[in-house]
């Protein structure tokens, strides 16, 4: 009656080894290291490039644990912050001929101190969030003369659509650093348009003056608005990093603004910095232009003439120089969606979706240039390439549109990534970067692990007293939870920190009651005057019910968290619902099983060892009370 | 041995006016408190100071967030920052102090911690300007420390975290009133509910009141607490299910105290066994894991409390039958039923 057979046996012991096997490597730790990946595409890491970072290394006089080629990355281990900094500095120096355009990326790490036969099982310990483990900490300028001029730029196109719409005829609107520029014959239609321009353009300042024979009015932004402007500028910069760690799948981050120009980003350990570093530096803006296949713009291109005016030389990616007129057509903004894909070709392409405005200015711009060429271009660090120009063959309605040109797969991969997280307002530098100890302080951390462990004996010991032999197997089963959650965790390489060790701690609460649970329920069939294994078959069937019941509603809780929740709120949430998982897990299996091992083999069992049975006396059983049946 | 020889069930539901006079007032209070002075905020949701600084031996981390914690800021972050003699120290702004005198007491106090005193420097920049710089000198001659930098840094979540957690709340309240109802009864979903935000906006009542830092462990035990509280309510509410199917004399009063009276060993010993936990976090936890275990105690408490006074006794005033629950219709013939052959 109360036996299992082998095979649920056999699951519960590759339950124990797969969980033991992948909750090792956390207790290794880790050490810090740096990293070294490839800036471009076309630059591969090699065992040749392993040799001169080692060399490097052995110049500067500094022994690394060991250097080694590790997929496509070269990763070298120290033994403390002092060499790692170091063994920065001397790599970067080595490899990186050209400051201003690096050929490789040398990024600050954590790597774990795990044996090789671990890490070749993909065992790897959980990360560590910032608060008990530290990470890599850059700090970055942003570049505020280019989001003022972003901002001009903007204010031009504005009073261009504004003009027209009001009919006011001007010979000629551009940007002139931070200030628009436009120009009038007569002075008559200048005070029209000042007056207009006025009221609508509430944040800019526009003054009248005479060139030549132009009537000119020049708009500059008051002083109250270039600050907003910057402001919003480093709020956007924000967000959008914010963003795209959320796509690299790095969980909580910090991410804030220090000073008025600066921005912090501390990523936990044991990751691939390299990759972060790479995608939180880029600026990645799209731009939509006309391409000029005027005359003039020909002999531009040959060289025999200037690049007309309104206009701009850019280079197109695999077919040489190209002249793009200055007006933005669309930009990133308008996307809502950005996917790497394949085109007809099946060459690399990243699959755009505009949103209902990008849409509409598409598909009017498409209809009024049908036989013309367009050019996608691709802002980065303040250079532009253009990745194609097509023809223009129809209209273009959707709102969909496929980029394809020389690219890799990986590039398009990225290209989407941080056109989906959305353009920087600003370009940024990274101007820092250092590791960082943990924020809430080692001792803290030895300290909140220590309480929770000694918390665990106490609860155990208190179980076993009174519980007696179905105590030690609830202890057991706690265990066994705790186990396999830490190497579920590892296993998602989840990032644990003080919030997910709370949920923790929730956790074997929980486990806790399902136990109690059962334990009540077999006494309470003891009592009623059950067999001892009549009371272990009921008692487990009836606790079922309830801890199902308890222990989905508590699911719902972590589930909402997990939907809604971002950074620590999700992290706590992962923690929780795994844990309500593993505890349905052990309690009533891993624990039924141990109960099974002990008395299932006994046919005429006579007593369980789980504690005193009080029986009340008879003399008092209320009228309405079930006549017991035995 | 067993700690719970209860001859008879526990007539509770007879105080469950009083009870919940005593739970609207706390509730009451809790709010009121939350209104008017409002939570004490940590360093990642206000934003702070940051400074930099650079020892000349190996930085003893404890050593310094000691020293700054007892200036009474709050919660302290300090980190090794590059390498083991440089240090990232983080600290809330507060509306007494401008950031600036904030930076001088704190480096003062560092200054102070190496045998140090604080003197002036003045040097001219690049740019011709004349830079006062405060600098940190031994007796000897030596310069201990240095401050390398101090800044202002926004919060480390932002307002998105409140918009998340608001909507989370709300899936949270709306998924369990929906699966309560369907497993039990509307009613039972409405108490359960009542119960769960009951705790959760107790336990914020008291960090209002005694203003208490509220940090993101603060934050992570409060989400802790919500999934926690409405498991006790469940296990009544199953224990009420069966109690109304195998007594069928017993009235909806009466089922109720015995539901409460039959689980209230495993609810003891359960939430004590729980509470060992945090208790053994709040005592060996250290000061970051002192408030997280507050807060979990408080709700821990408050669950108990709750469950068994608030979802119970909101269930029965809501009018909850074994109708509600039984719905299979009573087996006038069954031979085993005791109660065969009497009329009603």
């Amino acid at each position: 009656m109360n036996r299992y057979p082998m095979w649920k046996y056999a699951i519960l012991i590759f339950a124990l080894l797969v969980g033991t096997i992948y909750t090792l490597p956390n207790i290794f730790g880790e050490a810090p290291a740096v990293q070294v990946s490839s800036a471009k595409a076309t630059l591969k890491v090699d065992p040749a490039l392993q040799s001169r970072v080692a060399a490097a290394l052995a110049e500067a006089k500094i022994t690394p644990d060991f250097v080694q080629l590790e997929g496509n990355s070269i990763k070298a281990r120290f033994a403390d912050l002092d060499a790692q900094i170091h063994a920065k500095d001397a790599i970067s120096k080595a490899i990186n001929t050209d400051p201003a355009d690096p050929s490789y990326i040398v990024a600050l790490n954590l790597l774990s101190r795990s044996p090789h036969w671990l890490s070749s099982l993909h065992a790897f310990p959980m990360y560590l969030g910032l608060d008990l483990r530290g990470g890599v900490h850059f700090l970055m300028q942003v570049d505020m003369k280019s989001a003022l001029t972003k901002k001009a730029e903007s204010l031009t196109g504005d009073v261009r659509t504004m003009l027209r719409d009001k009919g006011i005829r001007h010979s000629g609107i551009s940007r002139d650093g931070n200030n628009v520029v436009v120009s009038f014959r007569d002075a008559a239609v200048l005070k029209q348009a000042q007056d207009l321009l006025s009221a609508q353009l509430g944040d800019v300042l526009w003054t009248a003056s005479t060139e030549g024979l132009d009537q000119r009015l020049t708009g500059s932004l008051k002083p109250a608005s270039m600050v907003a402007v910057q402001d919003a500028a480093l709020k956007q910069n924000i967000s959008t990093l914010h963003n795209r760690v959320n796509e690299l799948g790095v969980a909580e981050p910090t991410i804030q603004q220090q000073g008025r120009d600066r921005i912090v980003v501390q990523l936990p350990g044991v990751q691939d910095t390299a990759k972060a570093k790479d995608i939180i530096g880029r600026t990645a803006t799209l731009e939509l232009r006309m391409v000029d296949d005027s005359a003039e713009a020909q002999a531009a291109l040959a060289g025999s003439g200037p690049v007309p005016f309104g206009t701009e030389r850019f280079i197109d990616r695999g077919f040489g120089p190209i002249i793009v007129k200055k007006q933005v057509v669309l930009t990133g903004e308008n996307l809502t969606d950005a996917q790497p894909g394949f085109d007809e070709n099946h060459q690399a392409s990243v699959d755009l979706t505009l949103d209902a405005k990008g849409a509409r200015i598409m598909k009017d711009m498409s209809r009024e240039n049908i036989g013309k060429r367009m050019a996608i271009i691709l802002f980065e660090k303040g250079k532009g390439e253009v990745v194609t120009a097509p023809v223009i063959r129809s209209e273009l309605s959707g709102g969909r549109v496929k980029i394809s040109g020389a690219m890799s797969t990986q590039e398009a991969s990225d290209t989407a990534l941080l056109l989906r997280a959305g353009s920087l307002a600003a370009p940024m530098e990274i101007i820092e970067e250092k590791t960082v100890g943990p924020s809430l302080g080692k001792e803290n951390i030895e300290k909140g692990i220590l309480s929770v462990t000694w918390g665990f004996v106490a609860v155990a010991i208190f179980m076993s007293i009174y519980y007696r032999l179905f105590g030690v197997i609830s202890s057991l089963a706690l265990g066994f939870n705790l186990l396999l959650l830490v190497a579920l965790l590892s296993m998602l390489q989840a990032t644990l920190s003080l919030p997910g060790i709370a949920a923790i701690a929730l956790v074997l609460g929980m486990a806790i009651d399902s136990n109690v649970l059962i334990n009540e329920r077999i006494r309470e069939e003891l009592r009623a005057g059950a067999s001892p294994q009549g009371a272990i078959t009921i008692g487990y069937e009836r606790a079922f019910a309830t801890i199902l019941d308890s222990n989905v509603t508590t699911l719902i809780a972590g589930l909402s968290l997990l939907a809604f929740g971002s950074g620590p709120v999700k992290g706590f949430a992962i923690v929780h619902c795994l844990g309500i998982l593993t505890s349905m897990f052990s309690s009533v299996v891993f624990s039924r099983a141990l109960v099974n091992l002990w008395y299932g083999r006994q046919k005429k069992l006579k007593s369980l060892s789980i504690g005193q049975i009080w029986i009340p006396p008879t003399e008092v059983i209320a009228a309405d009370q079930p006549v017991a049946k035995s | 041995m067993e700690l719970f020889r209860i001859k008879r069930d526990l007539p509770l539901m007879k105080h469950a006016l009083i009870f919940n006079v005593i739970s609207f007032v706390t509730f009451a209070a809790a709010v009121f408190f939350l209104i008017t002075r409002g939570l004490h905020f940590s360093i990642e949701f206000t934003g702070g100071t940051v400074i930099e600084a650079e020892y000349a031996q190996a930085a003893n981390i404890e050593k310094t967030r000691q020293i700054v914690e007892k200036l009474g800021f709050g919660e302290v972050q300090v980190q090794n920052f590059g390498s083991t003699r440089d240090v990232m120290i983080r600290l809330p702004l507060r509306a007494d102090i401008k950031q600036t005198e904030q930076v001088d007491l704190v480096f003062g106090e560092l200054c102070k911690a190496e045998q140090g005193t604080i003197s002036q420097r003045q040097s001219i920049s690049d740019k011709g300007e004349s830079i006062s710089k405060q600098v940190c000198m031994t007796a000897a001659g030596a310069e201990p420390i240095k401050l390398s930098r101090s800044e202002v840094v926004g919060p480390a979540v932002g307002e998105e975290l409140g918009h998340d957690a608001a909507k989370a709340l709300l899936a949270t309240v709306i998924g369990i009133m929906i699966y309560l109802a369907v497993r039990f009864e509307w009613k039972f979903a409405v108490a359960g509910i009542i119960a769960n935000l009951h705790d959760v906006v107790i336990i914020l009542g008291f960090f209002a009141f005694f203003q208490w830092e509220f940090s993101l462990s603060v934050l992570a035990a409060v989400l802790a607490v919500l999934g926690y509280s409405v498991n006790e309510s469940v296990v009544i509410f199953d224990r009420v299910r069966e109690a109304f199917r195998k007594y069928r004399k017993m009235s909806t009063h009466e089922v109720i105290d015995h539901a409460i009276t039959s689980t209230m060993s495993r609810t003891i010993i359960t939430h004590g066994s729980t509470q060992m936990m945090v208790l053994s976090m709040l005592i060996f936890g250290g000061p970051t894991l002192h408030y997280f275990a507050v807060a979990l105690t408080i709700g821990i408490l408050f669950g108990i409390y709750s469950s068994v006074f608030v979802a119970a006794s909101i269930a029965m005033w809501l009018g909850v039958k074994r109708e509600d629950l039984v719905s299979t219709p009573v087996n006038k013939g069954d031979p085993d039923d005791p109660n065969a052959g009497a009329l009603v």
